[in-house]
């Protein structure tokens, strides 16, 4: 029965008249009615109304001292938030509640902004007004701006990039590194030359960060210099111009390579004979008879520099006549091997006349009777090695079988249009060289995209492209046995489809 | 008829000055302006006295008192007391009182019937207010407030108490005090209405920042010219309308 809380009297709270106009309010602290006390106070006293900020019309940016451009549109959050913060330390004079843009018509080069702010005034009442900040808009072209206007080829450093063998196929991957990794995306400009790359950028720490990203790539040793430009003796500025020179390792992967006898005992007496398997920031070599791997850093590689004996140019197409295992398969790098006896016979021997040759190889996983392998033709080679000559009495097999072919296959695939499709770089290409390379370059660039199908591991680090092109071929596909390795869907990225806004960087090669 | 004036510089009348029907007790100033304001207006009536209580000036805020007694707390000197004994009249008796709270102008606000004060007085003291005022006394606190001495201020006629009074507050005080009380400012939206005016039965005084609106309300609810209070909003709002902008 008894009650839980206190009785308590209902409070009404009466009306006192304003003390100045003496209209009837609600008591507050200072006792007057909001309109005597507007007219008393004023708590925008003080505060700034009227902004200088400075604009670049060509990109678009405003400018906060010391240094820096932002980049903001019209109306957008980050220049009210730029506005704002023009106005200086606001919170400390008073609170800021409510912030929006009023619109005013852009060739007017104002920007005008409602604040809502509160203060706390005479004895405890809180006071809310609202005032309008007006910004004059000043045009003023940046720094990159003005450098570009002045001089649109103007590039503070440059990285060289060269590679001292006769095909592209370094430049080919790497382009698609590059691409995927973004590492380019503050190149002014690329330019192809033979044999490499140029890349100019317009900072050197941009050009610095390039190199570090294609040492990590692939083995590179480099050299930089500087020029200098200009030199103000009053501040003491002295501007450059700073060059590195970079060059990859000529070695490949499928190469064959004869190691001078250094590098071999280095490592353990691997068979003068190996054939370069993957190429990164390391070189990895396989000894094809014994099964035996190792990795080669870019400094010990760049300490004794050798050439390959034979690159893939050069390679032969055998056919499998007979398989005879001799090992277990061995697991290396990823990629499992298996020691084998083989008969082969060159494509071109076959069915012509007897030469059948019986070599080891490593592809005994791969291969079977009918298949078609490509290597070296030692037997028929006439190599002119210094290093081959430091070996006294090593005899070379007849035949070294590198990697399966699917070149039957191909044939019938031909011409048809593939599942996925690669981005390419935005490069200025030297016209100066014959034009004879057109071709040679096309088939380079279509083995390239063969070598992507076939290895998985190469396309780890790169991105393919859902080719919407693409029709499934209307004809069921013969299958004899084995089906050609091709990319699965699953790998490929949906492109997206904003060809007309691309980046100027990111060119479509169908 | 209500009078604004300043004390050295200061709007607030109340502390530095006793309005009661019978005496009126002056602080002594730099200037003789503030006393000369008060003779001026009551030198014919009641008598004028300049004083201090303890040494201070604050004397409005440390006595309270009516036409029937003056109470004055323990720290008065002997030579004060005997000051005020000789110049007040002879009906008007004066008692120095021991109590904790000593600011008696701020614990104790009475007219000639009634008084409130704050609700921790002691027993002896609320007993000796009641003898030597000659009225009765009630606790109450004003608007949450305890302090009842500085935020209300009543004469016979009418009182004035702080704003943020409920309506339901000012019935019941009205009904204890059986006069007619409304809930306002002083001094420019000041809510301490004791220590900003000081009245009795026909003047009062206010600080100079007093608006005319305030002053109104102080000159209907005291009734110190002839006039209804329901009357004057509406004359103050037909007048007052060229002041809205």
């Amino acid at each position: 029965m008894a009650d839980s809380s206190m009785f308590t009297v209902p409070q009404t709270i009466g009306h006192i008249l304003c003390c100045k106009c003496g209209v009837p309010i609600v008591p507050n602290g200072a006792n007057m009615c909001v309109t005597c006390l507007r007219s008393e106070v004023d708590i925008t006293e003080g505060l700034k109304k009227h902004v200088i900020i400075m604009h670049c019309p060509e990109c678009d940016s405003y400018f906060e001292p010391p240094r820096t451009w932002i980049k903001a549109q019209l109306e957008s959050k980050e220049l009210l938030k730029f506005c704002i913060g023009k106005l200086g330390d606001l919170t400390k004079k008073v609170r800021l509640v409510d912030a929006s843009f009023v619109w005013t018509e852009p060739h007017s080069k104002r920007i005008k902004v409602k604040l809502t702010v509160q203060k706390e005034v005479l004895h405890g009442a809180i006071l809310e007004q609202s005032y309008i900040v007006e910004y004059v808009q000043q045009d003023h072209m940046c720094e990159s701006c003005t450098r570009i206007q002045a001089n649109p080829d103007q590039w503070v450093a440059a990285v060289q990039l060269r590679q001292h063998v006769s095909h592209r196929r370094t430049f080919f991957y790497l382009e698609q590194l590059i691409l995927k990794h973004g590492a380019a995306s503050q190149a002014i400009k690329i330019k192809q030359v033979d044999e490499g790359i140029d890349f100019f950028f317009a900072n050197r720490s941009h050009a610095m960060r390039f190199v570090d990203f294609v040492g990590k790539v692939s083995p590179l040793r480099n050299r930089h210099d500087k020029q200098l430009v200009s030199h103000d003796p009053k501040s003491n500025n002295y501007n450059y111009k700073y060059t590195f020179s970079a060059e990859i390792c000529p070695i490949c992967r499928e190469d064959l390579i004869c190691l001078p006898p250094k590098v071999a005992a280095s490592l353990g007496n691997l068979g003068p004979i190996v054939i370069c398997t993957k190429v990164t920031d390391r070189i990895a070599l396989l000894d094809p008879f014994t099964l035996r791997h190792c990795f080669l850093s870019a400094d010990q590689y760049w300490r004794v520099p050798f050439k390959s004996l034979f690159t893939s140019r050069q390679f032969v197409e055998y056919i499998v006549l007979d398989v005879e295992p001799v090992s277990n398969e061995v697991d290396f790098g990823g990629s499992k091997y298996k020691l084998a006896d083989v008969q082969v016979a060159r494509k071109s021997d076959f069915g012509r006349n007897d030469n059948i040759f019986y070599v080891r190889t490593h592809l005994g996983h791969l291969l079977n009777p009918g298949d078609y392998a490509l290597g070296y033709d030692t037997y028929g080679a006439n190599s002119n090695d210094m290093e081959l000559d430091k070996y006294r009495g090593l005899t070379l097999p007849e035949a070294i079988l590198v990697k399966k072919s699917y070149g039957e296959k191909r044939e019938k695939k031909r011409g048809k249009a593939r599942q996925w499709k690669l981005k390419s770089l935005d490069m200025e290409v030297d016209e100066s060289k014959g034009r004879s390379d057109k071709d040679k370059i096309a088939s380079e660039y279509e083995e390239f995209l063969r070598d992507l199908e076939e290895n998985p591991e190469l396309r780890f680090n790169i991105s393919l492209y859902r080719n919407r092109e693409y029709e499934p071929s209307e004809i069921a596909s013969v299958t004899t046995g084995e089906d050609l390795p091709s990319v699965p869907l699953e790998e490929l990225l949906a492109d997206l489809d904003m060809s007309d806004e691309e980046d100027e960087e990111n060119g479509m090669r169908d | 008829m209500a009078t604004r004036l300043m004390f050295e510089n200061s709007c607030e009348v109340g502390v530095f000055s006793k309005l009661t029907n019978a005496y009126c007790l002056v602080a002594i100033g730099g200037s003789e302006n503030f006393y000369s304001a008060f003779e001026a207006e009551l030198a014919d009536a009641i008598p004028v006295v300049k004083t201090s209580i303890a040494g201070t000036r604050i004397i409005g805020r440390l006595c309270a008192g009516n036409k029937n007694g003056l109470l004055v707390p323990h720290t008065t000197t002997d030579q004060e007391l005997q000051q005020l004994r000789n110049s007040l009249p002879d009906q008007v008796v004066v008692q120095r009182i021991e109590e904790r709270l000593s600011a008696l102008g701020n614990c104790v606000a009475c007219n000639d019937h009634v008084a409130l004060t704050h609700t921790d007085l002691d027993k002896e003291t609320e007993e000796i207010i009641a003898d030597v005022l000659g009225v009765e006394v009630f606790r109450q606190t004003i608007a949450g407030n305890i302090l009842v001495g500085s935020y209300c201020a009543f004469s016979n006629r009418g009182g004035l108490v702080h704003p943020h009074t409920s309506i339901e507050d000012l019935d019941e005080l009205s009904t204890l005090l059986q006069v007619p009380l409304v809930a306002g400012t002083v001094n420019r939206g000041s809510d301490v209405i004791a220590a900003g005016m000081t009245v009795n039965d026909w003047t009062a005084f206010c600080g100079s920042d007093t608006t005319a609106t305030e002053l109104s309300v102080i000159e209907s609810v005291f009734k110190l010219r002839e006039a209804q209070p329901s009357a004057i909003v509406d004359e103050m709002r037909k007048s007052l309308i060229d002041t809205y902008v």
